[in-house]
């Protein structure tokens, strides 16, 4: 798969400050993308960068091949963390500018803005006023808005903020639909349940750099350490403790079961399999629970940025 | 992607459409108008009543001077005391009582002369009656000193200088009054059109900022164009406002003249009734003709050309700047320590204006703040009407323009950076590290 967005050694200053060092990133067409990294990180920066909004310093940005320019705008759908609507204009007419300002007539932005009205259930408050509407409500219309003009490229600010757990997820849904249809999505967020549950790639940006990018399996495959979380029922647990320190290396495991049994955490060396260590555990008694531990979004996330 | 109509558009429906808009719309010219007919009123009121002036003049030698007039009602008192005199006064509730002393050989000064009165009399009416004494007592004193009268009053001359220009145009007094009335105007109308109106331009960036609307909007379009479309949208606004004022107004003046029979035109009354007076003598008709003549000496051409370019070109400078500012803070409080440099430069315009212009419109203060682009739409505006060259026109006017030009490239600058910037009120110094982004 080729790449939609591909932001190349992009540096950006303001003054003496240093927001983004030589920073470079590829979106895979069709992925969803999850941009990373702590506050103050850039990301709103390249997020801007890629936007148009600034300019960078230096570095290219090519979005469908393309060196970046005035008319990308209507290929891509911003939803900025910092966001609001017109407080005294009315939802209709408020989304029918803004629909404009992307480029799609007045007619076919009526069209879509019927349909996804319809599907969101929200259209009587066409003739409402945003400032009667609630901060949810007027959420799923900024939501509409981003999506509207049918952009190739969708980039969300922390999307979910805002939304109660029903409204969050009937948005989720309309993401994963947008990417079937054929969207790539860029997600900056600090929400790691909702990377690890949608994204595909990740970048990750700390202190203007970029530190770690790739397939979240990859990252995840080169961040896993080969342990097991182990829990087994023995007559006596102490005995089969001292006997499993002998043979393996073992840490204290946290995790929550019905039964008093023995939890361990088993570190595997590279070469021995998971197998033999199963066999060997059944021999020694009932094994309730086995899982190979592999790290989350937010256990890479924290370690690696406190390594940088 | 060109979508300035389309902000423009905006900007205008929204201005036109805001409630407060639309009632200031319509209520200031209802109050404007009450408060004129308001005043015209009482000022009838107040000339409605009659002063009854009691004279006791013991020497017989000024009561003839009091004649009655619409206004004035004079009562010569005879061979009554001073005390009797106040005392009938106090109970008539007369204005007041003017008393002459009696004094044998001995001329009349000022030591013979009181008036008693409850309240302290107006200024205008003591000088009315000090003027008839002393114009009595002088032909009394001339006469005693072997003078005719008559002869004095034929033997005087009145002068009025004609005024020519080396081309040949004809001038008079009246042209120079006529001339300020219109600079001044001009002048003024975009002093207050720059003041309310950049105003709402100001607002209207920072309604933006609040609302964080801001960043999907640069998505999409220019900052430079969604600047213009702001500043030229609520241009049009205002231009609506002022239109439908001149027109509601002029209706309601209509209306009120009709309905309260308060001639507005008579408000200043004893000004009009002296012209109206004057209007049957025919040395003031060529007054009249003067006021006719001094229009059609106005260079009303240049006149309105200027007007329109000089009004567009200075609006829209200083709009660049209020839009500049409405970028640079979060919220209105915080625009007080930007918006002093603008408003000065604008007051010393109109100040120039009406005192410098006036004194002498091609002196070399006058020429000079009439290049300068901060005050030059204003003063030019004021000084056009007396004759400037073309040249110092044009040359004001691409200074002006380069200016602009000039403002609106830093303004974007400031906008650009400004509208993304939350939280913090910038100094002078940030400003100019914005720029240079």
């Amino acid at each position: 798969m080729s790449n939609l967005l591909e932001v190349n050694k992009v540096s950006k200053h303001f003054g003496d400050f240093r927001a983004l060092n030589d920073v470079s990133v590829s979106v895979p067409e069709g992925s969803i993308f999850g941009l990373l990294g702590p506050n103050g990180a850039g990301k709103t920066t390249l997020i801007r960068i890629v936007n148009q909004i600034t300019m960078p310093d230096k570095g290219t940005v090519h979005l469908g091949g393309e060196l970046l320019n005035q008319h990308h705008i209507k290929d891509i759908g911003y939803l900025p963390e910092e966001r609001g609507l017109y407080k005294s204009m009315k939802v209709g007419e408020q989304a029918l500018y803004l629909a404009q300002l992307k480029g799609l007539s007045k007619a076919e932005a009526k069209k879509r803005l019927n349909y996804w009205f319809e599907r969101l259930e929200i259209g009587d408050w066409w003739n409402k006023k945003i400032q009667e509407l609630s901060k949810g409500m007027a959420q799923k219309i900024q939501f509409v808005v981003t999506v509207l003009h049918q952009p190739k490229l969708l980039i969300f600010d922390e999307p979910f903020s805002g939304f109660d757990p029903i409204n969050a997820n009937l948005i989720k849904d309309e993401i994963l639909r947008l990417r079937e249809e054929g969207a790539t999505v860029i997600f900056s967020t600090h929400r790691m349940e909702s990377v690890e549950e949608l994204c595909d790639d990740i970048a990750l940006i700390n202190k203007s750099n970029k530190i770690l990018d790739g397939k979240l399996v990859d990252i995840k495959r080169a961040y896993k350490s080969n342990t097991f979380e182990v829990g087994i029922r023995a007559e006596d647990k102490e005995k089969l403790r001292l006997e499993l320190n002998d043979k393996f290396n073992v840490s204290r495991a946290q995790f929550k079961t019905l039964d008093d049994e023995l939890k361990l955490n088993i570190k595997l060396d590279k070469e021995d399999k998971p197998n033999d260590l199963l066999n060997y555990l059944t021999s020694r008694g009932e094994v309730s629970h086995f899982v190979e531990l592999i790290p989350s979004v937010n256990d890479i996330f924290i370690q690696t940025v406190k390594n940088n | 992607m060109n979508h300035l109509p389309l902000i423009l558009k905006r900007e205008y429906l929204t201005k036109v459409r805001n409630k407060s808009f639309i009632i200031m719309t319509f209520l200031s010219p209802i109050i404007f108008i009450a408060l004129i007919a308001f005043v015209a009123y009482l000022t009838q009121l107040n000339n409605d009543k009659v002063r009854v002036i009691s004279v006791l003049d013991e020497s017989e030698t000024v009561q003839n001077v009091f004649k009655n007039t619409e206004h004035t009602t004079y009562n010569i008192l005879q061979g009554v005391s001073l005390e009797d005199a106040k005392a009938l006064v106090l109970e008539t509730e007369g204005t007041g009582l003017l008393h002459i002393h009696q004094l044998e050989n001995k001329t009349i000064d000022s030591q013979h002369i009181t008036f008693y009165s409850e309240e302290a009399p107006s200024l205008s009416l003591i000088s009315e009656i000090e003027n008839k004494v002393e114009k009595r007592l002088t032909n009394i004193k001339l006469q005693e000193n072997g003078v005719d009268v008559e002869m004095i009053n034929n033997s005087k001359v009145k002068i009025t200088i004609a005024q020519e220009s080396f081309e040949g145009e004809k001038t008079s007094k009246v042209d120079s009054v006529i001339k300020l009335i219109f600079g001044g105007a001009a002048g003024y109308l975009l002093f207050m059109f720059i003041i309310i109106y950049g105003n709402m331009i100001m607002r209207s960036v920072i309604e933006e900022k609040t609302s964080r609307i801001i960043e999907v909007i640069i998505s999409s379009v220019k900052p430079m164009q969604l600047m213009l479309g702001k500043i030229l949208g609520t241009s049009l606004a205002g231009i609506t406002q002022v239109v439908i004022w001149i027109i509601f107004g002029g209706i309601l003046t209509m209306v009120a003249s009709l309905v309260f029979g308060v001639d507005m035109a008579e408000m200043q009354s004893p000004q009009q009734q002296a012209m109206q007076q004057a209007m049957e003598n025919p040395e003031v008709n060529s007054q009249v003709q003067n006021i006719a003549n001094a229009f059609y000496h106005l260079p009303l051409t240049n006149l309105i050309i200027a007007f329109i370019l000089f009004f567009i070109g200075g609006y829209l400078f200083y709009s660049s700047l209020y839009a500049a500012i409405g970028a640079a803070v979060d919220n209105e409080t915080d625009t007080q320590q930007f918006m002093m440099p603008i408003i000065m430069p604008l007051i010393l315009a109109v100040y120039i204006g009406f005192f410098t212009v006036i004194e002498d419109p091609h002196g070399t203060v006058s020429t000079v703040f009439s290049f300068i682009p901060l005050t030059s739409p204003v003063v030019m505006l004021m000084r056009i009407p007396f004759g400037v060259p073309i040249w110092q026109q044009i040359l004001s006017l691409v200074i002006l323009i380069a200016t602009f030009i000039a403002t609106v490239w830093f303004a974007s600058k400031i906008y650009r950076v400004g509208i993304l910037m939350y939280g913090k009120k910038p100094t002078y110094k940030e400003l100019i590290k914005w720029i240079k982004y």
